[in-house]
């Protein structure tokens, strides 16, 4: 899996509480979630979503287990999110939606420039720079070659 | 040798390994989800629903009629598979994890973060997204790292008005939002064995704060007492000489009330820095601090007096509300002005009653104070039931009496 897509910079610690609020959670309709992803951090991120790669801070994704949270980013067009490290059930739900997660130390993000990334050779390339990024497990790049959990287990059948 | 983790999970840490899930929970935030991704797998009916629990505790009783139609949903998928179903008001499921449905030994998953609170027990227990979730209902078992393992070394033993509260506090504070993110914590010492089941659930809870997979106490004579009154005779679990990738030592003569500052869990101060911060509301409750200890002990310090803020009481579970109600408690704490409200997680994740106001400040006894997640625009602390106590007679931050 490949691709390129201009970046999005976020901070460390970057909650799930935050990429989407208690307060979308009471339905089950996707674009609820796409269209007030991130709303708490700043209401006017969502629409630049489209087409992005998320540079964000260390601990991307702690607190709570709520899997909209990838969802959201996913729906609102996020092609990946890099970070130098990921709270772990996000890092989960991420590969499980099909939402690739590359964790890769040192990347630099400037606002809208371009940031490339392969899963398959595993790097992330910045700035004219290239990071290696840590790979991912067997399991985990099935799932995510699969398109998700639901795809790998309907494969499975 | 082997940490609690590694002999219950059969493996070393690093490697990877697929295992069955003796336990396998949801609520009625996270179920929906789950349903819909089980259904979309292709299957009707889970593999194992003797082993599956659902709880409805996010938003119980319902808000409105969206939840109410997605609840009743997930209600009906439960009862046809024979699910283990727990309704609004039965209360969290952390909680009702720890009435008896969680041994030592086991391997416990919930779709949800706090999972990690069954570890008190001596079991794996640890939190997963709704697809995961679906994936175990549909076969019965996950994947899983087994997490190397940083030990919490507990020496001497709590004295004046603090308590395990201000102990998880310390910790996560010590240790960071990300200090111990893909492990496992394991608290030891002489200092640990000393500490009441009660008083570990809060400690294990607050495991994922510091990004943890899980945290653990082993099995031990405090623990069979305690699950012995839910019918259940276990074995005790011995340490044996665990190798740990990293070791903090904490003396508990040391721990003072502290208060984890907005909006950072680990951003910890001593309760007499803040002392005098107005208050609009004060929470005890949640799966953290919502059992019948905690409740008995707010309301033996407020009895006879009142409150000044708004103060809401949510017991974790029926059992707490009951035995509340039978011992004189619920009388004391409605009597000083408190509010109580019904078993469940009441305003603690804000999507309910209790919900706070743009620019008020509150106190509560719950694990996380992320930026707007009990009310957009609010501030709030996180303390321990004898802070919350002192500070809702004070009507402001107030650091709690030495007993
Ligand atoms: S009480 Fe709060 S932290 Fe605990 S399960 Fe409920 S919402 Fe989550």
């Amino acid at each position: 899996m490949e691709g390129t897509g201009h970046a999005v910079c976020l901070g460390p610690d970057i909650d799930t509480d935050i990429i989407i609020a208690g307060r979308y959670l009471r339905t089950k309709d996707r674009s609820v979630w796409a269209e007030h992803v991130l709303e708490d951090l700043d209401p006017a991120l969502a629409p630049r979503l489209r087409g992005a790669v998320i540079v964000a801070g260390r601990n991307m994704g702690c607190g709570s287990s709520r899997e909209q949270a990838p969802v959201a980013l996913k729906e609102a067009g996020v092609l990946a999110v890099i970070a130098p490290s990921f709270a772990r059930i996000f890092f989960r739900n991420a590969i499980n939606v099909g939402l690739p997660v590359i964790e890769c130390d040192g990347v630099p993000c400037t606002a809208g420039e371009p940031v490339a990334f392969s899963l398959d050779e595993g790097w992330v390339k910045a700035g004219g720079v290239r990071y290696n990024a840590r790979p991912l497990s067997v399991r985990m790049q099935e799932i995510l070659d699969a398109g998700g959990l639901v795809n790998y287990w309907r494969a499975k059948e | 040798m082997t940490t609690l983790s590694e002999r219950i999970l059969g493996a070393c840490a690093g490697e990877y390994v697929d295992r069955l899930v003796d336990r396998a929970f949801a609520h009625d935030g996270t179920g929906v989800l789950a349903l819909e991704a089980f259904r979309e797998m292709g299957r009707t009916v889970p593999a194992f629903p003797e082993r599956i629990s659902i709880f409805f505790d996010h938003l119980a009783p319902a808000n409105n009629s969206q939840t109410a139609t997605l609840q009743a949903e997930l209600r009906d998928f439960a009862i046809e598979c024979g699910l283990h179903f727990s309704d609004v008001g039965e209360g969290i499921c952390h909680q009702l994890m720890s009435e008896g449905r969680a041994l030592p030994g086991e391997i416990v998953v919930g779709a949800d973060s706090h999972s990690c609170t069954a570890g008190a027990f001596g079991a794996f227990a640890t939190g997963v997204g709704a697809t995961d979730m679906a994936a175990i209902w549909a076969g019965g078992s996950t994947w899983f790292r087994v997490p190397e393992t940083t030990a919490i070394q507990l020496e001497g033993s709590l004295t004046g008005a603090a308590e395990a509260k201000d102990l998880a506090l310390t910790y996560v504070g010590r240790l960071g939002m990300d200090g111990a993110t893909y492990r496992a914590l394991e608290f030891t010492g002489e200092g640990a064995s000393a500490i009441a089941m009660e008083g570990r659930l809060t400690l294990t809870n607050m495991a994922i704060e510091a990004g943890a997979k899980t945290g653990l106490f082993y099995a031990d004579n405090i623990t069979r007492r305690y699950l012995a009154e839910y019918g259940h005779d276990v074995t005790m679990q011995v340490p044996r000489d665990p190798d740990y990738a990293q070791e903090m030592v904490i003396n508990l003569d040391d721990i003072v009330p502290v208060l984890s500052i907005p909006h950072r869990v680990d951003t910890i101060a001593d309760v007499t820095d803040y002392e005098g911060t107005p208050l609009d509301q004060v929470f005890v409750g949640t799966c953290t601090n919502g059992r019948y200890s905690d409740i008995e002990r707010f309301a033996a310090l407020i009895r006879g007096k009142k409150v000044k803020t708004r103060t809401i009481v949510v017991p974790a579970s029926r059992d707490v509300l009951l035995r509340a109600g039978r011992t004189g408690v619920l009388t004391d704490l409605i009597e000083a002005g408190c509010i109580v409200g019904p078993p469940g997680c009441g305003p603690c994740l804000g999507m309910h009653m209790g919900v706070l106001g743009e620019g008020e400040v509150a106190l509560s006894t719950a694990n996380r104070n992320f930026r707007n997640r009990m009310g957009v625009g609010a501030e709030y602390y996180l303390g321990s039931v004898a802070t919350a106590a002192a500070s809702a007679l004070a009507g402001g931050i107030c650091a709690p009496e030495v007993p």
